[in-house]
């Protein structure tokens, strides 16, 4: 399977979107594959939603190509929405209708049958722990419920490809643990997954591969550990110094680490070994208030690449 | 893909939308519209109609027969407008669920045309049960009562397309109020509904002309009192008027939703 090339089932090449002298997306260049799961990592306004927008064929392009499933978005966008499974950043929950009318009613958009959606409203039902509140309004239930509704309502037309943007951005940590947990089940099934996310622990458990994604171009590629290895050390040693103490240090830290980056409230010390790294600065006569050692994560890439951080 | 029936398959789901969110306050609906005609026609047709008099500039009927199928066509009309406001800016901008229609395989005019289906759906309930209150009043003149129903639909359309047309564009719903406090309530008080336009200065008259409601009125009358056949120029005018508003309105609409869907 992964010798043989296959047709992607989205292909980019110099894709690019403007909204009149803005441009969102600059020629992009990217290929997901059936039953990967693919993420578009960055910071908020680089271009993540504009891209997705144009995959769910809702934006049109502004140039270059874009197939999705082998089919042009231009001219066949209904059949490929068809296929689509789609959760958007803002929740477009009926709030007025009860859960199960959500996803019944979203099935019969597709064409399904009454007697079809019904079946499948139960099983989705299931699937995102919303069985005792099937016949509830949706108004007053928890974000990470109406989260899970969300991505059960994309599941109902049983789609080939599921488009998450910011899937649990605003979630609380154990809400977005459940949700993640449901994403890798379809993961598991095979549903090829495309997601937009600006946490990188979401990028690291949910993406194979993922682009990152800088003022509208993509800056790098590769898996969440290739990435990591090409662009950062194994792990991070954070100082934090007392107030003023910082902007003394000018070169002190020098050689103990491969790369030392300062950031407003604290330093890091890129190095495969990172206790090292400490006990050279104690060495050095240097009195950090606190240490960290913790491997490199995506979070580290993205100031690599970008000198600035993904969460501001 | 683009064949007719499967036009009218995905216009028919956004329309079973509307349906399924109508479910929940059919009962209560349903009364309003039954009792609120048999409120004005009790109060303004028989207690205010008993003291005007059989005039002629009212086609020498009593006030409540004069009255009754202008209340139709304005009643339509408000109808109409209300249901082109909110929900559609709220489909847009409020719970979203035109975005949410529009990352299936239906399209952005199907959404439009599904919503003024809807609402033709409705303002036939509406001007059903109301023509029934007339014929139960004893205020129908002529049998030709059973064509205002159209024809008051018809007016609903004319100022619906438009009005969805002008709320697609709207973020909040700051402007409606104006609609309804300079547009709609106006043309209920001076369109011909309470009485004959030709008591109005003249300049006023050549303006009544212009107003959609003028045009409904002059049909629904027609049919109750059966003097259509009358004049049958002006009738005609009348549907191509207001045909023309609604044809226009909803593909305005269907561009509106277009632009601000893709927008996004």
């Amino acid at each position: 399977m992964l010798n043989t090339p296959v047709t992607p089932l989205i292909h980019a090449r110099g894709l690019t979107k403007r909204f009149g002298e803005f441009v969102a997306v600059d020629a992009i260049d990217f290929d997901v594959a059936a039953g990967e799961s693919f993420g578009f990592l960055g910071p908020n306004g680089a271009g993540k939603t504009s891209t997705m927008r144009m995959i769910g064929c809702v934006s049109p392009i502004s140039a270059g190509v874009l197939q999705v499933m082998g089919l042009d978005p231009d001219k066949h966008g209904p059949q490929i929405r068809a296929r689509l499974g789609v959760v958007p950043q803002q929740d477009t929950l009926d709030l007025e209708l009860t859960v199960r009318e959500n996803l019944s009613i979203y099935g019969r958009y597709f064409g399904l049958s009454r007697a079809e959606v019904g079946r499948r409203a139960d099983e989705l039902l299931e699937f995102a722990q919303l069985t005792e509140r099937a016949d509830d309004q949706v108004e007053p239930l928890s974000g990470g419920m109406k989260r899970r509704l969300t991505i059960a309502r994309s599941l109902i037309n049983e789609p080939t490809v599921l488009l998450l943007d910011e899937p649990t951005t605003g979630l609380d940590p154990q809400a977005r643990h459940l949700l993640w947990d449901r994403l890798y089940r379809l993961k598991q099934r095979g549903v090829t997954l495309v997601l937009t996310t600006h946490y990188m622990d979401e990028a690291e458990q949910l993406c194979d591969r993922l682009v990152v994604m800088d003022k509208a171009k993509i800056v790098a590629e590769g898996s969440p550990r290739a990435l990591i290895e090409q662009y950062s050390t194994r792990e991070v040693t954070e100082l934090r110094f007392a107030p003023g103490i910082a902007e003394t240090l000018d070169g002190q830290l020098e050689g103990i680490a491969e790369r030392v980056e300062h950031l407003p409230d604290r330093v890091l010390l890129y190095a495969d070994d990172g206790e090292a790294a400490a006990v050279a600065v104690h060495q050095r006569g240097l009195k950090p208030e606190t240490v960290l050692v913790r491997r490199s994560s995506l979070e580290d890439v993205f100031l690599r690449l970008t000198g600035r951080s993904l969460v501001d | 893909m683009t064949s007719l029936a499967h036009q009218r398959s995905t216009i028919g789901r956004v329309f079973e939308h509307r349906f399924l969110q109508y479910r929940r306050t059919f009962r209560s609906s349903i009364f309003t519209s039954f009792v609120s005609p048999v409120l004005f026609l009790t109060a303004m047709g028989i207690g205010l109609g008993g003291y005007v008099s059989n005039d002629a500039a009212l086609g020498g009927v009593p006030y409540l027969v004069f009255l009754a199928p202008g209340l139709l066509a304005a009643t339509a009309m408000q109808s109409a407008s209300f249901e082109a406001t909110f929900p559609i800016m709220g489909g847009l901008v409020w719970n979203k669920v035109f975005h949410a229609m529009y990352a299936t395989p239906i399209s952005p005019r199907d959404i439009a045309l599904g919503n003024l289906a809807w609402i033709v759906a409705r303002l036939t309930l509406i001007t059903t049960i109301f023509t029934l209150v007339i014929v139960l009043f004893g205020a129908a003149e002529s049998p030709l009562i059973v064509f205002a129903i159209p024809a008051a639909v018809l007016t609903g359309m004319a100022f619906a397309g438009p009005i969805a047309a002008f709320s697609a564009t709207q973020k909040t719903p700051n402007k409606f109020a104006a609609i309804f406090r300079f547009g709609i309530t106006p043309l209920f008080l001076f369109s011909g509904t309470f009485f004959p336009i030709s008591t109005l200065p003249a300049a006023l008259q050549a303006l009544a002309w212009l107003t959609p409601l003028f045009h409904g009125v002059a049909l629904t009358r027609g049919l109750s009192l059966g003097t259509i056949a009358d004049e049958p120029v002006a009738a005609a005018i009348h549907v191509i008027y207001l045909t023309t508003l609604a044809t226009v309105g909803a593909w305005l609409t269907i561009r509106n939703i277009r632009r601000r869907l893709v927008r996004g």
